[in-house]
């Protein structure tokens, strides 16, 4: 549309030094925050808060590794400003395992190799998370479609699928979808 | 990093607060809804607003009403219409688009008034500053030479929204606020011819409903074509609703985007369609005529050659789907 940055001139920084209080619940704990109000919800949890869990990728949507659970609904936290995330529940990768150790997609991560540098599997696990909270048994194709917006250069995918669909097998048998993600 | 630039931040409650807002604060202001298209586009430094007036607390434009019409509220996500039932049954062609739009998380997030209002995309824009700067900036933003067509007075950013062209063949009528009052217009009426001034909306007004009419016996579809499954923007897509009479064309919209700045009817292939019987021959012929309103540059993935090839073929599937 029309531009607003001089020909020639930098790009202008971020001017505005004053923070931002709020408390933004995460992880099932309110926390006051401060920051600057340009930041998104990746950059304040990453260097306001020191969960530095949740990844930083392309910055643009392009990737899925940001995502974070908010009211349960995967999003891109490069795409939300901090400004934008009070008033909501927040779960980042850091949130996932329960007072009785792992999450079981974390677990079937590691035990199957889903995760191979690991910088994708944030978001894998917790895409995969609330698919698992909507659909006990996915598909394979319900799989390949819900995880289509987490991008993954390691692993091939096909542990991945294989991991989910082994954490949603135990999830089952043990009659809860959300045992071992609940928060203290 | 790629930091946002600075901003006043505003969250209005409802659409009357929104447009009187945005009269307030003069052309600096921008809507933003999902954020989706407009944070990378802050973060680039393309467009680089002074004030945002937020929809996330605007629920009078949240919703889906189903009578003969449907109505859409602007403000209602991606994946609150890939989750409607009905929507889905009523309107295939249009659910097939919003499902087909980059991937479910972001669906999640986008809306419908973000897609219709999308910014137009060019390999040469696209791009951070410094990426922009390193072979000069172009027209579009910061710059005076068009870097598709250098001897072009016009730029040729694309307009690659999947629901404009499917709500331009269903005659979709959208819904403006301002302060000045509110307006109707015809969804084609909406996008201008050139890729810098895309939008005929004036900046202070805000997109409110979106009404597809009762599409009696007209079947409609829609082709995406793009590199990959998910993420990718159209590189080519086609919108066709076909009304027939026995085994005749009695009505038929064709539309073709994501092959310049602005969606084109193709006019003139209506016209041919219209009382002819679906034969191979005359869906042949069609897809021929329809090919010619297409003029892509090399601005988006694919080689434009291709791209304006793939329409016609796209063009024949579309209709034979329809047959
Ligand atoms: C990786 C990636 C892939 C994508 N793939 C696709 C794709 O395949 N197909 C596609 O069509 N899009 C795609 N998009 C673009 C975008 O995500 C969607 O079009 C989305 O629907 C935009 O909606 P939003 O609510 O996020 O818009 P925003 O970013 O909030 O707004 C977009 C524009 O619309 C204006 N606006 C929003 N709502 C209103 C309103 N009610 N009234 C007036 N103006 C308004 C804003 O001011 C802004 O200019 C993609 C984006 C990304 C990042
Ligand atoms: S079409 Fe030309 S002017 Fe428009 S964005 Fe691309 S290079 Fe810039
Ligand atoms: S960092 Fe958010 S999608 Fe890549
Ligand atoms: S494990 Fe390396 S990107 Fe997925």
């Amino acid at each position: 549309m029309n531009p607003t940055t001089e020909a020639g001139g930098p790009p202008p920084p971020p001017t505005s030094l004053a923070k931002t209080h709020m408390v933004l619940r995460v992880n099932g704990e309110d926390h006051e925050v401060a920051f600057r109000p340009h930041k998104t919800l990746l950059e304040v949890l990453r260097e306001d808060m020191d969960l530095t869990g949740t990844k930083h990728g392309c910055e643009l949507g392009e990737c899925g590794t940001c995502t974070v659970l908010m009211d349960g609904e995967p999003k891109l936290s490069c795409l939300v400003l901090g400004l934008e995330s009070d008033g909501v529940d927040i779960e980042t990768v850091e949130g996932m395992a329960g007072p009785e150790g792992g999450h079981p997609l974390q677990h079937t991560f590691a035990e199957l190799g889903a995760a191979q540098c690991g910088y994708c599997t944030p978001g894998f696990l917790l895409t995969a998370k609330a698919v698992l909270e909507d659909d006990k048994d996915p598909s394979r194709e319900t799989l390949v479609e819900e995880l289509s917006g987490n991008l993954c250069r390691c692993t091939g995918y096909l542990k991945i699928y294989e991991a989910i669909e082994l954490a949603a097998q135990r999830m089952r048998e043990k009659g809860s979808s959300d045992e071992g993600g609940s928060h203290v | 990093m790629m930091r946002l630039p600075s901003f006043r931040y505003l969250a209005p409650k409802d659409a009357a607060e929104t447009a009187k807002i945005l009269t307030g604060e003069g052309p600096d202001a921008m809507i933003v809804a999902g954020g989706t298209d407009l944070y990378p586009n802050m973060k680039r430094r393309h467009q680089m607003p002074k004030t945002l007036v937020s929809l996330r607390n605007v629920n009078d434009l949240r919703g889906v009403e189903m009578n003969g019409a449907v109505t859409i509220g602007s403000n209602e996500t991606l994946r609150g219409l890939e989750r409607n039932a009905e929507l889905k049954t009523r309107l295939p062609a249009l659910w097939t688009a919003v499902q087909s739009i980059s991937t479910p998380i972001l669906r999640n997030m986008g809306t419908i008034g973000g897609n219709v209002c999308l910014d137009t995309r060019c390999n040469y824009y696209n791009q951070n500053w410094e990426w922009r700067r390193g072979i000069d900036f172009c027209m579009k933003c910061d710059g005076t030479v068009c870097w598709v067509a250098p001897s072009s007075s016009v730029c040729w950013a694309v307009n690659s929204s999947d629901t404009v062209p499917v709500l331009i063949a269903m005659g979709a009528k959208f819904t403006l606020v301002s302060t000045r009052g509110e307006r109707t217009i015809e969804a084609i009426e909406m996008f201008g011819e050139d890729g810098i001034d895309y939008l005929t909306k004036q900046k202070d007004e805000v997109l409110t409903r979106i009404e597809i009419p009762d599409q009696g016996n007209a079947t409609s579809v829609y082709r995406k074509v793009r590199r990959r499954g998910a993420f990718d923007f159209p590189v080519a897509a086609v919108a066709a609703r076909v009304e027939m009479d026995g085994d005749e064309v009695k009505d038929v919209n064709l539309v073709l985007n994501a092959v310049g700045p602005k969606p084109v009817v193709c006019e003139s292939t209506q016209e041919f369609l219209k009382g002819k019987k679906l034969t191979p021959e005359v869906v042949e012929e069609a897809a021929k005529l329809a090919a010619r309103g297409a003029k892509p540059l090399d601005n988006t993935d694919h080689l434009s050659m291709w791209r304006k090839k793939v329409v016609s073929v796209e063009v024949k599937r579309a209709l034979g789907a329809l047959r």
